[in-house]
């Protein structure tokens, strides 16, 4: 399995709290664990939890940055292009009262107002998204983490900071964040497979079946583990049956994963054969990806 | 009075929990924000009375006629969505902000914004009061503005319908869209649950309802799953001055009652975790601990 070409997997969930990290964090002990060199990065930049079951050295960070418009009001004439090509309602102005605001969390940096000012009174600053940070973790593998500054408006741009920091060549395992709008768009994006982590609960069946249409209008091959199996119902299995979705594994509900987890623990620890179990998993992940037809 | 039930991880329960308190007493205005993942549907059916359609976004398209393919809209675009390709200039839809820059300094006007309205507010009747949600449709932005506009017509159908109580169901993390959850609200709780994850997301939940003044209580769930962790998260709240207004048991049949689309508060109503619900209900009600 160490000749194997490296590729990109995205643990993700519609649902939020059905497992993702402990998936993501698993998969990566078991291939560092066979000497792959693996990054792990967590895009889950809302709540970036991986490095909590870590131990690593912290080798590099770096901020995430947005431009956002600064305005010379000594060479401003008030002619209000700027916030006609605006499309966020981020220039606030009042030509009268010669009042002109730039409202930096509504900006999404695009850069328009200093193409539509004809004065030269707009420049650009950057202003901090958030934090990447590279942990180097023992055997040279390495942990990525995107972080979001609070009150910041999307964690899109210090995701995708994120995953560039991972590079390739190497096998990358990447936390998504929950839901299926942007934030998890991004992720996946970069990802040539999927696996999505849910429980066998109406809710964990309905934002799965959100997460399965989005990744089928993407093109993206995605396959299922079943966390927490054995409560809720038969539904879901069904689902699978039927969308003709590869079922991965089955996590079994036990108060003793749960409490493994709580303490950062491994599921190895719980039990040898664990490990054994997510080599198969990775086996069958690889068996998928390479039956899938966008390989990059 | 708006009640806003967040927590910074998902899965701890947030929307059983609001299932339980908008079932416990008199009627209310029942609002999922949680517009990504919108679940509290499944459990209680509601009435399809109203629906509105919803602006996320817009996505640049380029006219292949009229493009010639000169590529100087690339440099422009600030989110690298223009890319050269066998087919010519293409403009991926996932990465496209819809800013319009780049329909802007076309020369050839070969492209055009599309307007993107897949995603839906409805409101209606359900067996305890009035219910709003929103779903945004798979890969739209803006699920803020979503969130903005299922608390309007929240607010619309208390004053309408006479129900003082709004329940928000807000989504997980700490974005944009559950700041736009708990902007104005009269209180915030935080559910989170015995694990480190659950303390760390806790952490940053609390900065950002601390960041706009709410006042904040906390309710640790699933608390006997790791009474230790449970310990240590009482802790840091007394220590950040946090209300821990419940502990509620790891409980099976929170599972099963949503399984058969009830609430833990009337699929077992006598259980410990439901007496547990309704003095807690009593306690956010009454606005002191």
């Amino acid at each position: 399995m160490t000749d194997s070409k490296p590729f990109k997997i995205a643990i993700a969930s519609g649902k939020g709290g059905t497992g993702k990290t402990l998936v993501a964090t698993n998969i990566f002990h078991t291939l560092t664990g066979k000497g792959i060199k693996t990054s792990l990065v967590d895009c889950d930049a809302e709540a970036p939890n991986a490095k909590l079951f870590f131990e690593g050295s912290l080798e590099h960070s770096f901020e995430v940055t947005q431009q956002v418009p600064a305005i010379n009001e000594d060479l401003c004439t008030y002619c209000g292009k700027c916030h006609e090509y605006c499309h966020y309602n981020a220039i606030f102005i009042l030509p009268p009262a010669r009042v002109i605001k730039v409202i930096e969390d509504l900006c999404h940096g695009c850069g328009a107002c200093t193409v539509a000012c004809k004065f030269d009174a707009i420049t650009e600053k950057p202003m901090p998204l958030g934090e990447v940070r590279r942990y180097t973790l023992a055997g040279n593998h390495s942990l990525v983490e995107s972080r979001m500054k609070t009150g910041v408006y999307s964690p899109v741009a210090v995701i995708k900071a994120g995953i560039k920091e991972a590079g390739n060549g190497r096998m990358v395992i990447m936390d998504a964040p929950p839901g299926t709008s942007c934030p998890f768009i991004q992720t996946v994006d970069r990802a040539d497979y999927v696996v999505l982590v849910t429980e066998p609960t109406p809710f964990g069946l309905s934002d799965l079946k959100q997460s399965v249409e989005t990744l089928r209008g993407m093109n993206k091959s995605c396959g299922v583990i079943v966390n927490r199996a054995g409560m809720g119902n038969r539904e879901l299995y069904d689902y699978l049956e039927q969308a003709r979705i590869p079922l991965l594994m089955e996590i079994p509900f036990d108060r003793n994963i749960a409490h493994t987890y709580a303490h950062g623990g491994r599921l190895e620890e719980l039990d040898p054969h664990w490990e054994t179990r997510f080599l198969t998993l990775f086996e069958e992940i690889k068996k998928h990806y390479g039956n899938s037809h966008h390989q990059r | 009075m708006e009640i806003a039930i967040i927590s910074g991880k998902g899965g701890t329960g947030k929307s059983s929990i609001s299932a339980a308190f908008a079932t416990i007493s008199e009627e209310v205005v029942l609002a999922d924000c949680d517009v990504d993942a919108a679940n509290l549907y499944i459990l209680f059916n509601p009435e399809h009375e109203e629906e509105e359609s919803f602006v996320g976004g817009e996505k640049a398209v380029i006219d292949r006629d009229l493009c010639t393919n000169c590529g100087l809209c690339i440099p422009y675009c600030n989110f690298e969505a223009i890319v050269f390709s066998p087919e010519g200039v293409v403009i991926s839809e996932t990465a496209c902000d819809g800013c319009h820059l780049c329909k802007r300094v076309c020369p050839h006007q070969a492209i055009r914004m599309v307007e993107i309205d897949k995603s839906r507010l409805y409101a209606g009747a359900f067996r305890n009061g009035r219910m709003v949600y929103g779903r945004l449709a798979p890969g739209e932005e803006n699920s803020g503005k979503l969130v903005n506009l299922v608390r309007e017509k929240a607010q619309k159908q208390s004053k309408a319908f006479g129900l003082k109580t709004i329940i928000i169901d807000g989504p997980p993390g700490i974005g944009c869209p559950v700041i736009s959850s708990i902007t104005g609200v009269d209180q915030v709780v935080i559910i989170t649950e015995p694990s480190l994850s659950g303390l760390h997301d806790l952490e940053r939940a609390a900065d950002v309802s601390g960041s706009f003044g709410i006042k904040t209580r906390v309710i640790i769930n699933k608390a006997d799953l790791d009474e230790a962790m449970g310990d240590k998260i009482e802790t840091w709240c007394k220590e950040r001055g946090l209300e821990v207004v419940a502990k509620i048991p790891f409980d099976p049949e929170v599972v099963k009652s949503m399984v058969n689309c009830k609430s833990i508060s009337e699929w077992a109503p006598d259980s410990k975790t439901s007496q547990i619900l309704r003095e807690t209900w009593k306690v956010l009600l009454n606005g002191k601990g």
